[in-house]
């Protein structure tokens, strides 16, 4: 039986290792998640390190083409299907989702952790075949070259991603049930925090998309196994219809990325505005039709691969439909600063580099939108450097707004703010110096997935410079990070304790103890009378009365009641 | 957000303190019906995803029979629509049993729960054995997935080309179909065996109702299989 | 060859440039729209810094014609751009009736080229082209997936295993050209380059009646250095010792090579010329058999016979 009294709250109730890997509390296995995947970007990203170090001068650097093409893959594999898939849904979306909805748990807090497991067992199957079987097939599996004669641990790594997907699914489909089902009384859909909208949305895909990918997964285990000859050409099988299996799974794929990115976004500038997000109906809405229009435009990740004109074409004008919502977002967005008061602290810096590297991303996600122009720039890094200023300029900035965020009601302890700045500056111009010369690079005509480039010096003379440029870029990128991951970590042990509501913001974990208590988030049902961001109605958080900061602890019917005979046994 | 509401009206969790908390409501969920209504859309969202997947395999299916069609009329000779149709009636009627014991259940009457249990087990049991029949002929002719397509004897004259992959496509539908239905029976199983120890009552059904929902698709993905694969 | 800009390599086909404009317009578009987005933002975070703690923004009703303009003049802009790139694509993708066609075959990690009328194919991958006409290349692969890439005539398409695929373009200077291969196709997939050589309509007419050579008068340790680089040994088999895929060259005639089933045999001329044809039946220790391609038996006598010649003079 788990302790109770003022100072007990879900991190010390119970402090055995046992208690943590084996509970169903929503809030702790957000936390797991949150070293799990840390974890996974930290080996994912020193790979970027080592393949940004082999391509600064031409000629072998650091390692032998077969060693290169299997971490470039080993990147991939696993920034992909073991960092940013999981990481804000699982993480964030994990802790903060029922509390923000007033609820006590997920719907399916068993379901939880068993899809965290099954997350943990399919990246180990990933990362067994990556490092023991020396797979080089690029993340994308491309048939034939992965069902062909190399590796058979390719085997282990389709084994590996359908796993991993029912971690997915099952995450996507725990939160969809409790975003319907469990909010608070007075939690109408239009007051809703955006965070939740995203979320919901990203499930949507999820649930809808995973699936795919795993057919496509056990179809290409029996093509290697057996040779069943659907994807093989040398079978009478189709190489075509692989891309389009794939496709149509990690096209949608990119949305799971994404999606929660939007969400945090649109929180934190919120708070740290003082106003409601702009146009609060469309940014919800239209995450939930980017959602469904993400399944239909596959297609333009295969413009120049041998499908029909007529597709091709189709593909590009919907992926312009898709881009538009994605722009008024961000107009939306700045628009929320202005008449804001705005509070330039880490998590708003985050927001800021956010919105001038997502538009980049964006722009040229537009320019590979056209057809012609795509002929040109498919496959190389001008590709490479705008899905990393999507997926990392993108999803990963605002995974660390998000952190930053949140940090405090997650852990109880502040971090040192100056650090995080420091840290915000250098991460941003590092990542500026890597991947905007990428953009260079690949309209000049640099392929992907190069481990050299000696060949071409004489007709592409620029090719060294820019590489060169973009590995020192790296460096600083990384030297930031590091930092980001050093004073949060030391902030556990000797961080200021933080209050309640450091933000003053107004959604209802902010309302709520820091840290949340043990075992249950709410004792009393919170009930709710405003949407997210109504700053002009929250006068008991600040305005006249208040001290500006707003203290949750201090609204009444919110503080946990501790006494023994109120707290809901464990189960 | 906020809350403008006083401990006392709020109503949450109090619950406990009243002892007005049956057995199986867990503590997360304010009363047996959020319950209840949570894990049936969960279980919807799940059939959801088992669609998905199978229709990954029915463009699968689409895509060769449009290039090839006359490949997978020829082919469809070689499965026997008899096997196929008793196949066909015996799920079904487990469909039809398996309806009945969530009835009965709500009904409060376990024996006939257990007896309803019993008969869908059966049946799926009964759809395993003829599917063993159909796949042990098919390979003692040589007619298997991938490298292991190689027909002999009087099956020789369909080794033509795409005929491997007409095959590739039917074990694997049937094959991840047949999964299904084992898993279905390892449910089953479980319930028969909560059934017994009387867990269940009109007031508590959800996992038979779930499992229903599930074996339902479980038919419904067969009737489909059935005419594409063996009829047409 | 002509000089690239900041963003783009140089252009040299007839429908380069008018890519180049489409790529520039949209380039510029959006560093205004960035500029003015950035702008924004950075004027707000001044203007509106929170100055106390207690500060309370004034509440704003949403500005109906704001947010609608900001929907529909984007979806203007992409409607022009989708539409001037459909139409450019659909000139890049349909090649003219009378387009000179010529066979690409591309295989781990290599190109050649096939000149249909005269029947003969490359045996370096050089594509030699006459300047102004149409060219039409059909490409097929002998393996995986391939994608043929030239950067300074904007043209690139996959090529497949079992099918063909085309892509055309036109020359406007002589000269020479990049080919990358942008499809990743295994170890060597940087190495698997190729070149454009634009030549006069007389050169190109010589070349043709030349077979696509003039390499009969070469001594055949000379020939066979180019087809060392032209079959793409060097991908797999260095000169300088150190081995790769393959062992290396160097030292390599005469010497005893214990084989991967147990037998040793010296690697004499036969040695090589059967494990040139037939890489499978003869794997040395330390090395995988079948992972060269079993390419090379179409090699005619005098090409075997060049490449025995020049791996003898590795010494």
């Amino acid at each position: 039986m788990a302790a109770h009294g003022p100072n007990v709250n879900y991190l010390n109730h119970d402090k055995s290792i046992k208690s943590w890997l084996t509970t169903v509390d929503h809030k702790r296995i957000g936390l797991m998640y949150l070293v799990a995947v840390s974890v996974a970007f930290l080996a994912a990203g020193v790979l970027a390190l080592l393949v940004r170090v082999e391509l600064i001068a031409p000629g072998q650097t650091i390692m032998s083409a077969d060693t290169y093409n299997q971490v470039f893959t080993l990147h991939g594999v696993l920034m992909v299907f073991a960092f940013i898939i999981p990481a804000i849904p699982g993480a964030l979306g994990n802790f903060i989702l029922p509390i923000q909805l007033g609820a006590k748990d997920v719907a399916f807090p068993r379901l939880n952790l068993a899809s965290f497991y099954i997350y943990l067992i399919g990246m180990a199957f990933v990362l067994g075949a990556l490092l023991i079987g020396e797979v080089d097939t690029g993340w994308t599996f491309y048939t034939p070259y992965s069902s062909g004669e190399g590796s058979n641990a390719v085997l282990m790594v389709t084994v590996g991603v359908f796993i991993s997907g029912f971690a997915s699914i099952l995450t996507g489909l725990n939160f969809i049930v409790t975003v319907h089902k469990m909010r608070a009384p007075g939690l109408t859909w239009n007051r809703l925090p955006l965070f939740i909208w995203s979320i919901y949305a990203t499930s949507i895909v999820q649930v809808l998309a995973t699936p795919v990918i795993g057919i496509t997964m056990v179809l290409l285990f029996l093509e290697k196994l057996t040779g069943i000859g659907i994807f093989d050409p040398a079978l009478g099988g189709d190489p075509i219809l692989f891309q389009h299996f794939f496709w149509f799974y990690s096209h949608p794929a990119v949305y799971i990325m994404i999606l929660p990115a939007f969400g945090i976004i649109s929180d934190v500038i919120a708070v740290f505005t003082r106003r409601p997000v702009q146009g609060y109906t469309f940014v919800a809405l239209s995450s939930v039709a980017i959602a469904f229009l993400g399944f239909l435009v596959w297609g333009h990740h295969m413009f120049t691969s041998g499908q029909s004109a007529v597709s091709a074409i189709v593909f590009s004008l919907i992926t312009y439909l898709i881009g538009i919502p994605t722009g008024v977002k961000v107009l939306n967005w700045v628009g929320t600063m202005y008449r804001g008061s705005i509070w330039l602290k880490t998590p708003m810096i985050y927001v800021l580099a956010f919105l001038f590297l997502f538009s980049i991303g964006g722009f040229t996600g537009i320019m590979l939108g056209v057809l012609s122009v795509d002929i040109h720039l498919h496959d190389t890094y001008f590709v490479v450097a705008h899905f990393h200023y999507v997926m990392m300029g993108g999803t990963v900035i605002a995974g660390l707004a998000g952190i930053h965020y949140w940090w405090p009601k997650m852990t109880g302890r502040m971090y040192n703010e100056r650090l995080g700045q420091i840290a915000a500056a250098f991460i941003f111009v590092g990542f500026n110096i890597t991947f905007f010369t990428q953009f260079v690079l690949g309209s000049q005509g640099m392929p992907r997935r190069y481990y050299d480039y000696v060949g071409v010096m004489d007709t592409m003379p620029y090719f060294e410079t820019l590489h060169a440029i973009s590995t020192y870029g790296s460096w600083v990128l990384a030297l930031g990070l590091f930092m980001v991951l050093g004073y949060l970590m030391a902030s556990i042990w000797t961080g200021k304790k933080a209050p309640a509501n450091p933000w003053g913001a107004l959604t209802l974990e902010w309302t709520h103890t820091t840290p949340m208590p043990d075992p249950h988030n709410f004792t009393f049902q919170p009930i709710v009378t405003r949407g997210p961001y109504d700053y002009h109605l929250a006068d008991e958080i600040f305005g006249d009365g208040g001290d500006g900061m707003g203290d949750g602890a201090t609204v009444p019917s919110l503080v946990p009641d501790t006494s023994p005979g109120v707290t809901t046994p464990q189960p | 957000m906020s809350t403008t509401t006083a401990p006392t009206t709020a109503p949450a969790a109090e619950g406990h303190a009243e002892h007005h908390h049956p057995p199986h409501l867990k503590h997360y969920f304010v009363s047996s019906e959020q319950q209840f209504d949570a894990s049936k859309m969960g279980m919807w969202l799940f059939l959801l995803t088992e669609v998905l997947l199978f229709s990954g395999m029915f463009v699968a299916y689409i895509v060769y029979r449009a290039w090839h069609p006359e490949v997978f009329v020829k082919m469809s000779e070689l499965l026997n629509p008899f096997w196929g149709g008793f196949n066909t009636i015996v799920l079904l009627g487990s469909s039809f049993s398996a309806a009945l014991a969530i009835h009965y259940a709500q009904k409060n009457d376990n024996k006939k729960l257990i007896i309803n249990l019993c008969i869908t087990l059966m049946c799926a049991g009964i759809f395993m054995v003829v599917k063993y029949i159909e796949y042990t002929d098919k390979f003692s002719h040589g007619i298997g997935m991938g490298e292991f397509f190689d027909p002999t004897g009087s099956y020789a004259q369909y080794a033509i080309p795409y005929a491997k992959q007409f095959f590739s496509i039917y074990f694997v539908m049937t094959g991840i179909h047949g999964v299904h239905v084992v898993i279905g029976m390892g449910i089953f199983t479980w319930l028969l065996v909560r059934a017994v120890k009387g867990h269940f009552n009109s007031e508590y059904y959800t996992p038979v109702e779930l499992a229903g929902l599930y074996w339902h698709l479980v038919d419904i993905i067969w009737i489909f299989l059935f005419p594409l694969l063996y009829l047409i | 060859m002509g000089d690239g800009s900041f963003w783009l390599p140089e252009a040299a086909s007839s429908l380069a440039s008018d890519l180049d404009v489409l790529f520039y317009f949209v380039i510029w578009v959006s560093t205004i729209i960035f500029v003015m987005v950035v702008t924004a933002m950075a004027y707000f975070t001044v203007k509106y810094r929170r100055k106390s703690p207690n500060e309370r923004p004034p509440f704003l009703h949403e500005h109906k014609l704001l947010e609608t303009a900001w929907i529909v003049i984007p979806t203007i802009l992409v409607l022009i751009v989708f539409t001037w790139g459909f139409r450019s694509y659909v000139k890049l993708t349909v090649a003219p009736p009378d387009s000179y066609e010529i066979y690409v075959r591309g295989y781990m990690w290599n190109w050649e080229f096939t000149y249909p009328d005269q029947g003969f194919t490359t045996l370096e991958p050089i594509l030699t082209v006459p300047v102004g006409r149409p060219i039409k290349l059909i490409m097929y692969s002998s393996d995986v997936l391939h994608s043929f890439y030239i950067p300074a005539f904007r043209v690139k398409h996959d090529v497949l295993p079992n099918r063909y695929t085309s892509l055309w373009f036109e020359a406007e200077e002589e000269g020479e050209y990049q080919v990358f291969c942008t499809e990743y196709c295994g170890t060597s997939h940087s190495a698997m380059l190729a070149e454009v050589n634009v030549v006069s309509e007389e050169e190109f007419a010589d070349y043709l009646a030349s077979g696509g050579g003039g390499y009969d008068d070469l001594p055949l340790e000379e020939y066979g250095q180019i087809l060392y680089a032209g079959q793409s040994c060097q991908a797999c088999h260095t000169l300088d010792g150190s081995a790769l895929v393959g062992p290396s060259f160097k030292g390599l005639y005469g010497a005893t090579r214990e084989l991967t089933d147990g037998t040793s045999v010296v690697a004499d001329e036969a040695y090589l010329r059967d494990s040139i044809v037939n890489p499978a039946s003869q794997a040395a220790v330390g090395f995988v058999a079948g992972s060269m391609p079993n390419n090379y038996q179409g090699l005619g006598d005098r090409e075997l016979n060049a490449l025995v010649e020049f791996i003898k003079a590795q010494e």
